[in-house]
């Protein structure tokens, strides 16, 4: 262990997602300070899942999610805006079919 | 009769619940404060249920043996009503030598290695004596022992893990963990101590023998202290007395904040 992961304020942010039941997706629940990824398993666990939350941990350091930019959000999503026919909305669903 | 036996199980675990409880709000970092409050309450959940257990047992006996049982007089006071009592009436109404709890667990926080090092020794011990427990033939000692090995699995694991870390971590870290890790040595000779209590709940079946656990618990310390990189103390002589309610001056402190209401407001809820 290098020394820099014992001080507490370079400690690496860690992005949380937290799979609430078998069979769901794993969901961002938050985030938090850790020293390596094992620390952040456990940190999670003791701050996300002690009221029953989840059922799997993954966690993720900051530094690796890319974000798109804002800046260019008019051409990254106002082009969706019109395609309504994108929107499976004009097909009758089966009573069978769930959480379409 | 296994109220001996329970009450001092239930001790151990409010003792260091409390003391856990204390770095609420004043954690290293907030994550690890979450951390270290979960674990006083995992802690304090197990001293209540063997204090309800205790609190059934106590009940049952003839009133002629409740009277001589505890020697504090406020929950004297109450016994010799010939009311029933329960798990608030032990844990806030008897004085310090009515307490039997091991000596390590009322030792103070002082700093984060001590803490670590105070519940690496118990959680160590506690993932071995509550395994064996498992086995009981007081069921509901058992079932106890069950809900609380999962609970204790995750504090020796956690406990573990900041024994490493600071350990084999920065010369200071290393330095402070190896200081408490000998300050606290002393405390944990008792914990193997097989007394009259211990040698009864054995022969009756519903006791761990000490002596299979001891030297599986050595071995667990020094693989763990090995990997920190950490020496394992070797001195021999041990402090002793919390299971026959002679205590270090610490347990007052802890007794007086903890039953200040109840003793000021008999009785009060909220």
């Amino acid at each position: 262990m290098t020394n820099d992961k014992l001080n507490k304020s370079e400690w690496p942010l860690w992005e949380v997602f937290i799979r609430s039941k078998a069979g769901l997706d794993h969901k961002h629940a938050g985030s938090l300070h850790a020293a390596d990824a094992q620390m952040a398993i456990e940190n999670a666990r003791d701050v996300y899942t002690r009221r029953m939350e989840g059922v799997s941990i993954w966690v993720v350091e900051s530094k690796h999610i890319q974000a798109s930019d804002p800046d260019e959000s008019g051409s990254m999503y106002d082009p969706a805006n019109d395609k309504i026919y994108r929107h499976p909305t004009f097909y009758d669903l089966p009573d069978e079919v769930k959480y379409m | 009769m296994n109220l001996a036996y329970t009450l001092r199980l239930a001790d151990d675990a409010m003792i260091i619940g409390h003391r856990l409880s204390e770095w609420c709000g004043h954690g290293p970092v907030l994550e690890q404060d979450i951390a270290v409050t979960n674990t006083a309450l995992d802690h304090l959940g197990r001293a209540r249920s063997l204090y309800q257990y205790a609190a059934k047992q106590f009940n049952a006996m003839p009133q002629e043996e409740k009277n001589q049982y505890f020697s504090s007089v406020a929950l004297q006071s109450l016994v010799e009503t010939g009311a029933d009592i329960d798990e608030d009436d032990i844990a806030f109404l008897r004085d310090g030598w009515d307490y039997r709890n091991l000596l390590l667990l009322e030792q103070p926080n002082q700093d984060w290695a001590y803490t670590i090092a105070r519940s690496f020794y118990y959680d160590t011990f506690n993932y071995l004596f509550f395994g064996a427990m498992q086995q009981n033939a007081d069921s509901e000692l058992a079932a106890i022992a069950e809900k609380s090995l999962k609970e204790v699995t995750y504090h020796l694991r956690w406990s573990s893990e900041w024994v490493i870390r600071l350990g084999d971590g920065t010369d200071e870290s290393h330095q402070k963990m190896q200081t408490a890790i000998n300050e606290l040595w002393e405390f944990t000779g008792e914990m193997f101590t097989m007394d009259n209590t211990d040698m009864h709940a054995v022969q009756g079946g519903y006791g761990v023998d000490l002596n299979t656990i001891k030297p599986k618990w050595t071995d667990q310390i020094a693989a763990i202290l090995h990997e920190a990189t950490l020496t394992l103390p070797t001195a021999t002589w041990m402090q002793e007395g919390g299971r026959e309610g002679r205590h270090t001056e610490q347990l007052g402190y802890i007794l007086t904040e903890l039953q200040f209401m109840q003793r000021a407001y008999p009785g009060m809820e909220w």
